[in-house]
């Protein structure tokens, strides 16, 4: 599979989603410069972590504008596999790819934890490698992972089982206490109607290899790379 | 002209910023301070002689980039 990785000023987890795709798990990656205007070839688009245009005005509001956001763009709507990360995430929201905003965290601290997410659909094109229910280990980084969307959007995104990955105790458990950031319904990680757009604030990326200590992660990229090659357990692309 | 926008989170959203300066204002003693709500100030040279293209023009900047508009609200004076 042809991966790309579209690399920000600022961007900083771009080695990593290489590394990971690349070096683990043996795929061609293309390493996109955001001055790009072409996605030629490519099976899937990563945004990474980072601090795209140093977070001024709001994180991911400057990003969005790239040159390569209109490829972006051009190619999710082709029904393209379209993966955010963090930093990822918080521009496919200001890009208006994904619904909602993310405001500051509750307690204002950046956060850099390992946190347990819950898989709530596992019939996504990022996680159809999971089973459903599932809690996975994954780390977070962020000072604004604090999820908001007006209840109507809300509503409409849990009747359609958007709502893909969410905070959780180690034993599964979605409660307030465990949201780290203020998130609504304790989101950490949502999917476009289509199904071929994910956003996360969790990097997986960061824990996809046995050496690291912790490879829960890389179930994301393989649900990714077997929904690719349609050679999975029947993928439920949510709102398909 | 020159115009001076302000853009704040709308009412009803939480602003954490907000909340942690006015525990510091009360903490100093301030008990008649409340409802402390951060936001950001900015000024645009706007190469406008007509005030209606420059108002405008700011609005747009605004909508398109300068607010989030589903949680911040922005105003703006133009000079």
């Amino acid at each position: 599979m042809k991966i790309g990785v579209v690399v920000f000023p600022g961007s900083n987890c771009d080695h990593d989603c290489q590394h990971v795709f690349k070096d683990v798990l043996g795929q061609y990656v293309e390493m996109i410069w955001h001055k790009e205007t072409l996605l030629a070839g490519m099976d899937a688009i990563v945004l990474p972590g980072g601090f795209s245009y140093g977070d001024y005005l709001r994180t991911g509001a400057i990003a969005r504008f790239s040159p390569v956001m209109g490829a972006v763009k051009e190619f999710a709507k082709k029904g393209g596999m379209v993966l955010g990360i963090c930093n990822g995430f918080q521009i496919l929201l200001e890009a208006g790819l994904l619904p909602g905003v993310m405001l500051r965290n509750k307690s204002l601290h950046f956060i850099c934890k390992d946190l347990s997410v819950k898989v709530e659909n596992a019939a996504t094109a990022f996680t159809g490698a999971c089973q459903s229910g599932q809690v996975l280990k994954i780390p977070i980084a962020h000072a604004d992972g604090n999820y908001y969307t007006d209840p109507v959007t809300l509503a409409a995104m849990q009747a359609n089982a958007q709502i893909v990955l969410r905070y959780c105790t180690p034993e599964g458990k979605v409660t307030p206490e465990v949201n780290p950031n203020g998130s609504l319904d304790n989101i950490a990680g949502i999917i476009n109607a289509e199904g071929n757009v994910l956003g996360m604030m969790p990097h997986p990326e960061r824990c996809a290899e046995a050496v690291l200590g912790n490879d829960e992660g890389k179930l994301i990229f393989l649900s990714m790379l077997e929904a690719l090659k349609g050679n999975k357990k029947e993928l439920k692309m949510v709102g398909a | 002209m020159k115009a001076k926008i302000h853009v704040t989170l709308k009412q009803g959203i939480l602003d954490p910023q907000g909340k942690a300066i006015e525990h510091a204002l009360d903490s100093l003693g301030f008990k008649n301070a409340g409802n402390v709500r951060v936001g950001k100030y900015m000024e645009v040279d706007v190469n406008e002689t007509d005030k209606a293209k420059a108002d405008a023009a700011v609005k747009a900047m605004c909508e398109k980039l300068l607010a989030n508009t589903i949680v911040e609200e922005y105003r703006y004076e133009l000079q």
